[in-house]
């Protein structure tokens, strides 16, 4: 039992969750900002596939691999633009039009990739990212490396929490996007269009969720499978509200939630297979139901969050 | 406001010829306009007049089909809030315009300053915020919540939105529907400093005491057209109310009550709080033959006490008695088993099921009984022929029971509410709101068959905002304040001002708890 | 821009709009398989032939279409009463899990008797697995579209366990499946020598049922109340949270029939790919059918004809036979955006 305990004391274990955390923490900020604006974003899950391929193979035709992170979000910044125009000013459904998104982006990109790469039998590979130890802090026992010694996309993930939180509630932008969450009409009688604070809203969040599905391909990975996001953009859903919609503790969900996951994996080497390993892998996904269960009740989420908005009463 | 002085001064605002369509609706038809500087027009007219479309219009929400406006002397781009705001003009919204989990002093800045700076500006625009609010009587605290505001205060910070923003024209529309008597009077105040101060004011209200009062001049529209103007000094009472209706203002007779038995009755009743104020060791008792009137502010706790006695809110302490029987397990369907008939406060959100056809509505609080269901089917013949029989009894303007409701009026949509909830002649009535944003024609009907239900003896509780409507039509009063209940009046035993002192939560001894 | 209700829909719109959703489908895969390098025409010319273009094709279109039939019903039903079910897939592999835990010789009855214990069984347990995530709606609050979604991931963990555990055949050289169901536990297929089983004749019945719920009952009125706005449903007395428990009971017990008639009907047995996504097709399904249960019909006929159509394409020509997923979930966007220009009319100013 010792044994099970120690592994949260090695630097190993630290650096693995918080790998795991970096797609999470990108695509948790993105939903968060698109929820913020009022609108739901299901689409999360296609626009990390999209986001996958697209940065990958931009980075696999020859580019640069920070072209290939612009490409993945100018990808994703495309979806939700679709999906902003369909729920925003046409006020659709925004489960369907999120499902519809998923699907749609999912199939394109596998159509695409069989397209592009039709004689391949293995998935081919490219150069991703390093880790970069940054000088001095990375020699903090434990934390040092874990959060010091990544690759540079996880380093923008970190600067994205922060981007996101000084945006929110420090900038001009920031009051728009959370007043046309909590009440459009207040944003409309200020002068401000809600259709383009909401649509650019949802474009910029789906371009960190593509961002975050990059960071599989290029950082976490080096090459492109099929439900390789395997319910990642859904657990993201969760880790917003699990974080009452706001970015600092969305950030500590992600990174438990990811220090959980690498967890499971190392109990489930020391255990060696008495447990069936389905059990671990569930484990995951278990886990955000209960914090969903745990945390509703009190969460103050944005009041407007899925009601289309029309402009004017009669 | 001197008289003198008022023709020399220059026109700030012209609307010449607006006219709107919806569909086949004429909401303004070709309507003109002037403001002059340092004025206050009143823009009179009942519900559905066309007033807040043409302000809408005005503020850039709509885009009128024909006519134009000029604001100082130039002409007002359409369709555009940006541009109205520009030009100086700042609006009040009947529905306040605010993002409650947010300060005041980001609701006030929201807009004000280019989209994609680094900056919010705060330290400046909380000094000018303080300023402002010294300066014409609208004390708020810049950094607190709006969820922690009163409507009052809420109000003064919409007006302090408009000018913080510089605004030269200001249009309130209908501002004093959810104040107390004394703030009413804070907000006329404000508006004669901010008129000294050289703005002009657009007051759009269809209670003619208050127009007398803080106007120089009326506007007065019916059925979206201009029906007159008159300089308020010259104009009385009842010369405006026949432009506004357009003859006689229908009055009801309501003779004196003959009171019964105590019918229902809450004793020592609290709520849980949900959003709004909850009830605090509420007792009242309601009589049959009598209309017992329950005025409060908005948000002190009247729609915790509708939701309650409707069903749709638990007690967590007290009793609820009916006929003298008390209530173990009280639901909408209890309620509607012990035969109360519910008017629901907002007859979109809770009233009626705008998707359905009529015919689904109407039977919505009795399709389980044998008249419209058999072993788990329904009898949908019999559902369209109670709806007939509503939409004829109630003269309810609609094509067919099969219609959408969602496309019916609002006057039109509460008869259908009325006909449900007084099928098979209920002997108790909760009247929650019953005419908000009605026509004076339909007004006068709801208010006949409440009057109609009394005098059969039925016991009936009028909830309303509005304490005309209150001391018409209630035989005894209590003031709802803070979810506290006050001593229950008599009719015509208190005064407008004392009532209001009541309304602000004066003359409440908050520890005793009356048996009203 | 605005949207404003229209009074009533004209005939012409309600041919015209979706008329143009479908147009913007086919021009839109039209340029992708223009993309990949291949003519439209041809390709949708070997779609079409390929869905029912024969006999065989129409038989396997008509195969392909029953599962999607129930997946369809179950999330028609359940999006009728604002019960976001996005858990279908989940509650079909745990309704052909129990087929296959009664169905592989733990009990022997005659056919008669075995084939209505499953079906039911099957029911039981996919609507006790969408209770779950209904109650946490209405009793906590938690969002049933991230539960159900997740429930999906979990679902089918649990199932690979059990066929590399409980459910293992033993003579199925180490691949995780199960043992083939009995004889008795078949459902009889419609002609002999064809894959089209009785499964198909079940799922019209069902959608039969279906739309005699919805349109003439007080279950279906009161489903549709809540679905429409549950807070005036709760003041007119109607029990909301019963109501939304009792649609999770119908919509999940349809969706494990799926898994029930594709193992009892059509596999004789569970692997792990039983389903490609039929419990997320069955979506697209109900929104084409615009939740109307008999539309699900013809819906899942024509979806199961894109998917048999693009499959039999792919052999012959150079194009993916993702175009059919593709084609699928633009139709459903294009729909959804043609139903609501239907009702209401887009104003500009």
């Amino acid at each position: 039992m010792t044994e099970a305990f120690e592994i949260l004391f090695t630097a190993s274990f630290w650096v693995a969750a918080i790998r795991i955390a970096s797609p999470l923490i990108f695509a948790t900020m993105g939903e968060l900002i698109c929820e913020r604006a009022g609108v739901l974003n299901l689409g999360i899950e296609g626009i990390m596939v999209a986001g996958a391929f697209s940065g990958w193979f931009t980075v696999y035709m020859g580019g640069d691999l920070w072209t290939g992170v612009l490409v993945a979000a100018m990808t994703g910044a495309l979806f939700g633009l679709l999906h902003g125009f369909l729920t925003v000013p046409l006020g659709l459904s925004q489960h369907v039009t999120g499902i519809g998104i998923t699907l749609l982006a999912s199939s394109l990109t596998y159509f695409t990739y069989r397209i592009l790469l039709p004689e391949v039998t293995s998935p081919p590979k490219i150069e991703p990212f390093q880790p970069f130890a940054v000088p001095v802090l990375s020699d903090i026992p434990v934390l040092g490396p874990a959060l010091f010694n990544q690759t540079p996309l996880t380093y923008l993930a970190y600067l994205t929490v922060a981007a996101v939180a000084f945006m929110l509630y420090r900038t001009p932008v920031g009051v728009a996007v959370r007043a046309v969450g909590e009440n459009p009409s207040a944003v409309e009688a200020q002068g401000i269009s809600v259709t383009a604070v909401r649509i650019g809203a949802v474009m910029a969040g789906s371009a960190l969720m593509a961002i975050g599905g990059a960071f599989l391909t290029m950082s976490a990975f080096n090459s492109f499978f099929f439900e390789m996001i395997n319910g990642r953009g859904w657990i993201a859903i969760a880790l917003v509200v699990f974080g009452s919609w706001r970015p600092g503790k969305a950030l500590i969900g992600a990174i438990l939630f990811a220090a959980f996951d690498a967890y499971q994996v190392r109990l489930q080497q020391i255990t060696g297979g008495v447990i069936p390993y389905q059990i671990f892998l569930m484990m995951p996904f278990v886990l955000s139901i209960v914090a969903l269960v745990v945390v509703a009740r009190r969460a103050t989420y944005p009041k407007a969050l899925m009601i289309p908005y029309q402009k004017g009463e009669r | 406001m001197d008289d003198a002085q008022r023709p020399e001064a220059e026109i700030v605002l012209r609307l010449s010829g607006i006219t709107k369509r919806f569909g086949p609706l004429v909401a303004n038809d070709a309507i003109s306009l002037t403001l002059r500087r340092g004025e206050v027009v009143a823009l009179l007219g009942e519900n559905g007049a066309g007033k807040t479309t043409l302000m809408n219009i005005l503020f850039g929400h709509y885009t009128a089909d024909e006519g134009g406006i000029e604001a100082f002397g130039a002409p007002l781009r359409p369709g555009d809030p940006n541009a109205a705001l520009a030009a100086g003009i700042g609006m009040v919204h009947q529905h306040f315009t605010l993002a409650d989990q947010m300060t005041v002093l980001e609701n006030i800045v929201l807009g004000t300053r280019p989209l994609w700076s680094f900056n919010l500006g705060k330290a400046a625009a909380r000094k000018r915020i303080r300023k402002l609010a010294a300066d014409y009587g609208l004390e708020v605290e810049p950094d607190r919540m709006i969820t922690e505001l009163s409507v009052g205060e809420r109000q003064r910070v919409e007006i302090l939105k408009a000018l913080y923003r510089e605004a030269r024209i200001l249009i309130l529309d209908e501002p004093t529907a959810v104040l107390t008597p004394m703030e009413t009077q804070a907000l006329f105040a404000t508006l004669k400093k901010l008129v000294a101060a050289g703005l002009s004011v657009i007051f759009i209200s269809h209670k003619l005491g208050e127009v007398q009062s803080v106007s120089d001049r009326v506007v007065v529209l019916r059925g979206g057209k201009l029906a007159g103007e008159r300089t308020t000094s010259e104009a009385t009472r009842r010369e405006l109310a026949e432009l506004m209706v357009g003859g006689q203002l229908p009055v009801n007779e309501i003779g004196p009550p003959s009171p019964g038995a105590i019918l229902f009755e809450l004793r020592g009743v609290s709520t849980r709080s949900t959003g709004g104020a909850a009830l605090r060791q509420v007792s009242i008792g309601l009589r049959g033959g009598e209309i017992t009137g329950l005025a409060g502010i908005s948000g002190n706790g009247q729609a915790a006490l509708a939701a309650l006695i409707a069903g749709t809110v638990e007690a967590s302490q007290g009793d609820i008695i009916v006929h003298g029987e008390t209530i173990a397990h009280w639901s909408p369907r209890a309620a509607l088993d012990k035969g109360l008939g519910r008017i629901p406060e907002d007859r979109h959100a809770t009233g009626m099921i705008g998707d359905m056809s009529v015919a689904e509505n109407v039977i919505s609080e009795a399709y389980r009984s044998p008249r419209f269901s058999r072993f788990g089917f329904l009898d949908w013949k019999a559902a369209a022929s109670f709806a007939a029989d509503i939409i004829k009894a109630y003269d309810v303007k609609c094509p067919s029971p099969e219609a959408r409701v969602r496309l019916l009026s609002g006057g039109n949509m509460q008869k259908l509410i009325l006909g449900r909830a007084l099928d098979g002649g209920p002997d108790i009535i909760l009247a929650s709101q019953p005419t908000r944003g009605l026509d004076v024609g339909a007004v006068a009907y709801v208010h006949a068959r409440l009057i109609e239900a009394r005098d059969r003896g039925a016991a009936v509780l009028l909830i309303s905002e509005d304490l005309d409507e209150i001391q018409t039509l209630s035989d005894r009063i209590v003031v709802i304040h803070r979810g506290h209940l006050s001593r229950p009046s008599a009719r015509g035993e208190l005064s407008v001002m004392e009532l209001g002192e009541l309304l602000a939560g004066h003359g409440h001894d908050e520890g005793a708890h009356h048996v009203a | 821009m605005w949207l404003e209700p229209r009074a009533s829909t004209s005939g012409a719109a309600t041919i015209l709009w979706p008329a143009g959703a479908i147009l913007a489908t086919v021009v839109f895969s039209s340029v992708l398989v223009m993309i990949a390098g291949a003519s439209p025409l041809t390709v949708f010319w070997l779609v079409a032939k390929g869905a029912a273009g024969s006999q065989f094709a129409l038989l396997e279109t008509l195969t392909r279409a029953t599962p999607l039939i129930f997946t369809g019903l179950a999330v028609a039903v359940a999006f009728r009463a604002r019960l976001w079910n996005i858990g279908a897939e989940a509650q079909l592999y745990l309704g052909a899990v129990m087929t296959v835990v009664l169905g592989t010789g733990a009990v022997t009855l005659p056919s008669a008797g075995l084939i209505p214990l499953i079906m039911l069984a099957a029911m039981l347990t996919g609507a006790l697995a969408l209770l779950g995530p209904a109650i946490l709606k209405t009793r906590f609050g938690v969002d049933e579209v991230v539960t159900t979604l997740l429930l999906n991931f979990i679902v089918l963990l649990f199932v690979s366990m059990l066929l590399e555990g409980p459910l293992k055949d033993p003579t199925g050289l180490g691949w995780p499946q199960s043992k083939r169901v009995i004889a008795e536990a078949q459902l009889p297929r419609l002609i002999k020598g064809k894959r089209l089983h009785f499964g198909f004749v079940l799922a019209i019945v069902s959608a039969v049922i279906v739309w005699v719920i919805m349109k003439k009952t007080v279950l279906g009125y009161e489903m549709r109340a809540v679905g429409h706005n549950a807070e005036a449903a709760r003041f007119a007395g109607i029990p909301v949270n019963r109501v939304i428990a009792k649609t999770a009971l119908l919509s999940g017990g349809l969706a494990a029939l799926a898994g029930f008639s594709e193992v009892a009907g059509l596999k004789g047995n569970l692997t792990l790919d039983l389903s490609p996504g039929y419990g997320y097709t069955g979506i697209v399904v109900a929104m084409l059918a615009m939740l109307n249960p008999l539309g699900v019909i013809a819906a899942a006929i024509f979806v199961a004809g894109i998917f048999v159509g693009a499959d039999a394409m792919s052999r012959s020509a150079n194009v993916p036979s993702y175009i059919a997923e593709v084609m699928v979930a633009t139709s459903l966007l294009t729909m959804v955006a043609a139903i609501m220009l239907m009702r209401y009319r887009v104003r500009w100013r």
